[in-house]
Formats: C-alpha cells, structure tokens, sequence
C-alpha cells in the first residue's frame, strides 16, 4: 500500500495528540461523558493510524512490547480496584473508595479511576492485538 | 471473612486466569499452577456449600448497592450445589488437560481461557441479577469460542462456525427478553422482577417473554428443535474441551431454565406445557439421534440432548418431587457426561480411533482400565445401584401422581434407548475382536506412554468415577439436598425475602 | 419519533435474520452486527424515550424535580455494546481463518463434521 507524505508526516505528529487526548477522555469519565474504554479506543486508532501511514513494524518497535501483555497487566488493575474494598474495609465487591482531600487537576480520587485505568490497558490491548493479527495475517 | 464468601470463588477463578495470562508462555508452570489452583477451588466450593448448607442461603451486594437497584450476587443450595460441581468437574478437566492437549494449542493460552470459562460458570450460578446472567453468559460463550477453535483443524473450524452462529443466536434472543422484561417492569432483578412480573395484567406480553426466554436458554440447553449446532460440533475441539463443554455449558442452559421458570415466569399453565411437549420430543429425539452414530463422541453429543429432556421434562411437571428429580438427574448428569468425554479421550489415545467400527478388543488388552470405564458408562443408563437410577424414580413417580403418562412414557423409552446404545457401545468397543488399525508414527499411544502421563489419563476418570459412585450408593444425602433444593425452588418466598431485605 | 424508531427496530432485525439466513459466511456477520444493533436499539426504545431530560439531580436539591430519562437501559447497552464489540471482531477472524482453511464462503460446503467417521 502505497501512503501519502501527508498522511505519514501527520501521523508522526497525530500519535502524541491522540494519546494525551486518550488519556483526557479516559480521566474525564469521572463526571462527563468518557471513560476507560472510549479512551482506550482512541489510543488504539493512534497507533492503528500509526502503522497504516508507516508500516505495522515501525509501529511494533515503538510499542517494545507486544500489546497483549496488557491485557493481564489492565485486567490486574481492574481487579484489584475491585478488591480494594473488600481487603481493607470488609465492604462489598466494588464499592466506590474515594479519597476526601480533592487532588490537583484530577479533582478527589476513588477506586473507580484505577478501574477505569484497567479498562483502558484491556482495550488497548486487545484492539490492537486483533489489528495486528488480522493485518499480519492478511 | 465469610461475609462475601460467596464471590470467593469468582475471586479465585480471575487471579487464577491474570497469572496463567502473565505466564503466557510458560507451559510447564501453567499446568502445575492450574490443577493447583483447581484443588483451591474445589476446597473453597466444599467451604462455600457447607456454609449454605447450615446458614441458609446468603447474598452480596456488588459495590453496596442496594437491591433492587444493584447487582446482587445470591447463593442459595442450588447455586453452591452447582459451583462444587463445577469445581470438582473443572479439577478433573484440569488434570486432564495437562496430560492430554497438544502442546501447540497449550501455547496459545489454553489454561487461562479455561479458567475464564469456568469463571463464567461460577457467575452465571451465583448472580442474582438477569443483566448480570447476560454478562457471564457472554463470558462463557467468548472463552468457549476461544476453546473450540484452539488448535484451528478444518473440521474444528466448520464445527466452530456453527457453534458460533447459534450460541450468538441465542445470546440476541435472550437480550431482547431482557429488553422486554425491562420495558414490562423497569426492573432486573431477578427477586424483584418475581413480584413485579405477576402484578402484570397482560398476562399475553407476559407469555411471549416467557417463550423469548424458552428460545434463548433452549439454544444453550440444546433442548428438541434448537440443539443441531450441538452434534455439528462438540467432536470436533480436544477431548478435554469436548469434556468441560459437554458436562457444564449446556447445564448452564438448564439452570437458567430453572431458575427463571420457578422464579420469574410461574404458574403459567401454556408455558409449563410447552417445556412438556418439548422435553418429550427431546427425548424422543435425541436418543433416536444417538442410535445411528458412529463416532463415540457424536454418541455422546446426541445421549446429552437425550438427557436435557429429563430435566426439562421435571421443570415442565413442576411439582415439588419432579424439580427434585431434575436437580438430582442435574448433579448426576455434569459429573457422568464430563467423564464420558475423557473415557472417549482414553480410548482414542489406546487405540487412536473414536469409530465404533473400528474399536474393539479393549477389554481382553487393558482389563483394569475397562471396568474403570464401566463405572461412568453403566452409571449413565443407570443401572441400579449405579447413580442415573434413583432420579428417574422421582421423575416417573411425579408423572403418574401429575397423570401426564406420556412423559412418563417418554422417560421409559429414553432409558430403555440410552441402555440400547450403552451395550452396544460396550460390546463394539471392548468385547468385540479387535481389528488390527494402521500404526501411526507420530501418534502418543497410551502403551507409549510413561506412567506419571498416563496418571494424568487415569486419575481424573477415577476421580469423577468416584463421585458418581458416591452419588449412586449415597443417593440418600443426594435425595435430601434435592429435595431441599427443590423446596427452595418451589416455595420461592425465601429467596425473594433474603434478596430484597438486605440483612446488614 | 417513537413510531420511527419502532420501524427500525423491526427493519434491523428482519434484515439480520435474512442475512443470517443467506449461505455466505460474509453475510453471516453482517448479520449479526445488524441484530445486534437492533436489540440495543430495543433496550432503548424499552427503556421508554424521554427527551432533553438527563438524570442528574440540581446542585441545590435533593430528588428530581420533573420526569427524568431512566439512566439505566444506557448502562445496559453499553455493555452490550462492549460484548457485541469483542464477538464481532472473533467473528470476523474466525471467518476468515475458517475461509484461508476450508477455501470456500459457502456454509453449504463445510459439512466435514456431518461426516460419518
């Protein structure tokens, strides 16, 4: 497949953009509309827009890591998000912890943003997983 | 401690599958890791059911939630009677995977899916919330897609594809039941919905959901005209796969029927005649199904759709002796058929073929080993003391005291059916003289093997060989816990007391 | 607006029933990204519609003032959505894998496990 230079040189500058616009979409979800997975959806079309413009092996030697190993590392987080509770305050599965003292920029933390952080790894990984093994195998 | 006892072995199945997923490629770790973690479970099941079995039954409420309006998770003795089943049948798969699936499809993370899957299952019992069954149905059916394709032969593939269609089939019907169930009645708890569901005057929307539930659970199930993506596929994926499918995902079907008939949609005459007439044709069918085959595990495949119309038939009768006949032929029915899935597995790898055609002579070469398999074989058309026996006497005793004697009728001639084929199988496979097969160089035959690998064949027979003896000479605390079983099912006031006013 | 939406629901699931009952493997997945879309849809039409009112409570009270649109059919079908999302993508590699195995795009063909052995 033959890319444009438009398209290759915008890439390169996109892949940031899209990855911090990811993570405000994924911090976001707290109040707004966004979340973990939305997030990790848009993190995943940076690199997937990455490897259409330079090739899917430059995309591969950004990432160092082959991006199924976060799916356990993503669904780890989730659960222990989840065990959080039940492990220090005997309270049921998934009840919400929040911190009192409000933190800068993200406003007061709970176990629901590490939740949300898992969901983001878990769709990252497999979204791009299924890319990489449709487009390898094609 | 013991207060969210009941998520415990949800707890255990995810770390179980995180680990496994971190150890990708370390296979000799994840065998050892999973029959480990699988003991754990089984242990914790025990705990679980003894602690349901003096304390009645116990419910958590996900993330402080009250119900009606969070996810519940409730234990009631079906549930904990179900998880240690599924606990006891996840070891014996376990051990049995490690000796028997090839190392190429071990490397593609094998153990973890299975341990996702039997998570699913254990959620599935445990929930408390119909969205919530949704989920972990979904659950289920992915690991199970995963499962059956692992490996990627042309017949597994075909296999897979038909398996696929139709379990997404289900899975689509059962949302849309949701979607009407919700619209009906602003509500998903399955405690919650009992009241509200029979405060409904339209009693007609009432019934076309009912039957959208029938269709979508009869699909899992493979109950009469929904269950030919059931034969299509379960010989195709290894032997331990066929194993775990064949004795734990159709039940699934079973216990959702169950639990949504004597909980949501009850006392609807049209609907429990419905189940009738679909358990008797089930029946009828599946054993008739079962006569012309010749693959062993395609035997079995049709024997379990046989089999699903006890259950049903039970359901349908609905008096309190029936659903104990259909949970006691239930418990009976996961240890028997996942042990008949590895006995199909054990001879394939003596004699490298699964064609009744071509078996034979088992018997005169490996004795020991043949009266090991006599035990699942023999318990399954249950002969007396033998544990398939003592449920059918509940089930026709409840048929002629309901006066439906063609169910009765039906029973018979499943039985009679199932005896049919259990004695030809055994005079095909281990009395008949053996023909000489062609030798395959490459095959791991069973007199090849060393000893701590055959162990890994013998040991889990053995094991479920064990409890289904227990359950066919100890039929006694087998009758009480269904009959409990059944009690709670029937008189369902309990369970929606102990949902819905949150002990604190 | 209600009446719209009840003509789609049916338009979607009568349009993945026919391509699920077509022979092609292609079309086999089409069709259930086209039921699967309509029983969202269902969830949400359920769910009874209400416009413009989302389901937050004002700063100064305590409980809804007026009618508020039910948050509830909107989780559902968000997950829905998620589950929908990880099948359809399985469907689409084991399509194609079972196309590169078995070479053919007709399900009338893959009768290798019908086979008497």
């Amino acid at each position: 497949m033959r890319t444009t230079i438009i398209l290759k040189t915008a890439s390169n500058y996109l892949l940031p953009v899209l990855l911090l616009f990811s993570i405000f979409i994924l911090l976001r979800g707290h109040y707004l509309p966004g979340g973990g997975f939305v997030g990790g959806l848009i993190a995943s079309i940076a690199f997937i827009l990455h490897s259409f413009a330079n090739g899917l092996k430059r995309t591969k030697e950004l990432l160092i890591m082959h991006p199924g190993y976060l799916i356990p590392l993503g669904l780890a987080i989730s659960f222990s998000s989840g065990l959080a509770p039940v492990a220090l305050f005997d309270l049921p599965f998934l009840t919400g912890l929040w911190s009192h003292e409000p933190v800068a920029i993200l406003g007061s933390i709970g176990s629901a943003l590490f939740f949300d952080i898992g969901v983001y790894l878990v769709v990252v990984g497999v979204t791009l997983t299924i890319i990489f093994t449709i487009s390898e195998s094609a | 401690m013991t207060q969210q006892l009941i998520l415990y072995p949800l707890f255990l199945q995810i770390a179980i599958g995180i680990i496994l997923l971190f150890a990708w490629s370390r296979i000799r770790f994840q065998k050892v890791f999973s029959i480990f973690g699988s003991i754990l479970s089984v242990i914790l099941a025990g705990w679980l059911f003894y602690y349901i079995w003096n304390f009645g039954t116990q419910t958590v409420q996900a993330g402080d939630w009250p119900a009606p309006f969070g996810i519940t998770f409730v234990a009631d003795t079906l549930s904990a009677t179900l998880v240690l089943l599924t606990a006891i049948a996840g070891l014996a798969v376990s051990i049995f995977s490690a000796g028997s699936v090839l190392r190429d499809r071990l490397r593609f993370g094998y153990f973890p899916i299975f341990h996702f899957l039997l998570l699913g299952l254990n959620g599935a019992f445990l929930t408390g919330d119909i969205f919530n069954l949704y989920v972990w149905f979904e659950i289920i059916i992915i690991s199970s897609f995963v499962l059956i394709t692992i490996g990627g032969e042309k017949a597994q593939l075909e296999g897979a594809v038909k398996y696929f269609t139709l379990n997404i089939l289900a899975s689509m019907i059962f949302l849309t039941a949701i979607a009407v169930l919700y619209g009906l009645t602003g509500s998903l708890n399955m405690a919650d919905l009992a009241g509200k569901i029979a405060a409904i005057e339209n009693r007609g929307l009432v019934q076309i959901t009912g039957i959208l539930f029938l269709i979508g659970f009869g699909i899992k199930a493979g109950v009469f005209p929904l269950y030919f993506w059931l034969p299509a596929s379960y010989h195709t994926p290894p032997f331990a796969v066929s194993a775990i499918f064949g004795g734990l995902l159709t039940k699934v079907g079973v216990y959702a029927l169950l639990r949504v008939f004597t909980l949501i949609f009850t006392g609807d005459a049209l609907l429990d005649n419905i189940l009738m007439v679909i358990a008797i044709l089930t029946l009828v069918s599946g054993g008739i199904g079962a006569l012309v085959q010749n693959n062993m595990r395609k035997v079995f495949s049709y024997l379990i759709i046989c089999h699903i119309g006890y259950m049903i038939a039970g359901l349908g009768m609905f008096t309190e002796i029936a659903i104990a006949g259909a949970i006691f032929y239930l418990i009976h029915d996961i240890i028997v058929k996942t042990n008949l899935f590895m006995l199909s597995g054990v001879i394939y790898r003596i004699k490298g073929t699964n064609s009744m055609r071509d078996l034979g002579g088992i018997y005169a070469k490996w004795p020991k080993i043949s009266l090991l398999l006599f035990i699942p074989l023999f318990s399954l058309v249950g002969i007396p003391p033998l544990s398939g026996f003592w449920p059918k006497i509940n089930l026709i005793k409840a048929g002629f005291s309901g006066g439906s004697y063609i169910t009765v009728a039906a029973i018979i001639f499943a039985s009679f059916i199932t005896l049919v084929i259990i004695a030809r199988l055994w005079s095909e496979v281990f009395w008949k003289e053996g023909k000489e097969l062609p030798f395959r160089s490459n095959f791991g035959y069973f007199s090849k093997m060393k000893n701590y690998k055959r162990l890994q064949f013998i040991v889990p027979v053995t094991l479920l060989s064990i409890v289904s003896l227990y359950i066919g000479f100890g039929a006694e605390h087998i009758q009480e816990l269904s009959a409990r079983i059944a009690d709670e099912l029937v008189n369902n006031q309990g369970y929606i007391d102990t949902v819905l006013n949150m002990k604190k | 607006m209600e009446i719209l939406l009840a003509i789609m629901i049916g338009v979607l699931y009568a349009s993945g029933i026919y391509m699920m009952l077509r022979r092609s493997l292609v079309k086999l997945i089409i069709g259930i990204i086209l039921l699967g879309n309509g029983a969202n849809l269902l969830i949400f039409f359920l769910g009874r519609i209400t416009k413009g009112a989302p389901p937050i409570i004002p700063a100064d009270g305590k409980v809804f003032s007026e009618a508020f649109a039910d948050p509830v059919p909107q989780a559902l079908i968000l997950t829905a959505i998620v589950i929908s999302f990880g099948l359809q993508s399985f469907a689409i590699v084991l399509v194609k894998r079972a196309h590169t195995v078995v070479r053919t795009d007709d399900l009338d063909e893959m009768n290798a496990t019908d086979e008497d052995s």
